[in-house]
């Protein structure tokens, strides 16, 4: 189990309709690759965040795959299409089961 | 000097397992991208993959790819001992076919990216990524 995994986003507090935003994320988690071994030759077992997705009012933004060649405290920059005012969720499906949610609401200007 | 049948023998499967090696690696490889693309050729227009030629640390490589009309991206780390690295799907409300990320490289590699355009045609992109310490160490 990954300890203290935080989520930070970064979305705009305001776009108008139709416009263009670029999203940012990060969460602090080890990204445990399976590949390396502790001081005692024993290997390490993975454990990574495998999938991230970002939805806007329930409609797919994006859907990630990830493996382990993901660098620690994985980082991903993308963008969305804002068609109305609503809320942005972001999840990250972890190995372990765990499930991480951030959101963030977007008004129109 | 002259060479036994036994030498002959021990220099023949050295021989085998050598070229045996990076083959097994590159088959992988190869693996991951017939399974994404089901065997379809692949162009080498309309998707752009940015990273650095030379990376300092191999912990953390920052890449970026970039494929107008394109529904997935998959990036494979030709050199890791697991070459898939990721596989971006844009949805319905994607602002553009864009995505940058920051991944582990092992060593001195080729880092490609495979775009599925929407008409279902294939294309990709290709860079070397020359890396200083690996990131896969332990």
């Amino acid at each position: 189990m990954a300890e203290n995994v935080k989520p930070k986003v970064r979305v705009p507090k305001s776009a108008s309709a139709g416009e263009v935003i670029t999203l940012k994320t990060l969460i602090s988690h080890p990204m445990e690759s399976g590949q390396r071994k502790d001081s005692d030759g024993n290997v390490i077992p993975r454990s990574i965040i495998n999938r991230f997705t970002c939805e806007f009012n329930g409609e797919t933004v994006i859907d990630i795959t990830m493996e382990p060649a993901i660098s620690t405290n994985p980082y991903f920059e993308f963008e969305a299409k804002v068609p109305e005012a609503g809320t942005f969720t972001f999840t990250w499906y972890d190995d372990d089961g765990s499930v991480y949610t951030e959101s963030q609401d977007i008004a129109i200007s | 000097m002259t060479i036994t049948r036994r030498q002959t023998l021990i220099m023949a499967v050295g021989a085998a397992v050598a070229t045996a090696l990076p083959f097994g690696a590159f088959a992988s490889v190869e693996d991951h991208i017939t399974e994404f693309t089901g065997g379809a050729e692949l162009g080498n227009e309309g998707l752009t993959l940015t990273a650095p030629t030379i990376a300092e640390n191999g912990n953390t490589v920052p890449i970026e790819v970039d494929a107008p009309g394109a529904v997935s991206i998959m990036v494979l780390a030709t050199g890791n001992p697991t070459p898939a690295a990721g596989t971006f799907n844009f949805g319905k409300l994607a602002g553009s076919q864009m995505a940058s990320t920051r991944i582990r490289l092992a060593q001195t590699q080729d880092v490609m990216a495979i775009a599925k355009m929407s008409d279902g045609s294939f294309v990709q992109a290709t860079q070397e990524v020359k890396v200083t310490i690996g990131g896969c160490g332990g």
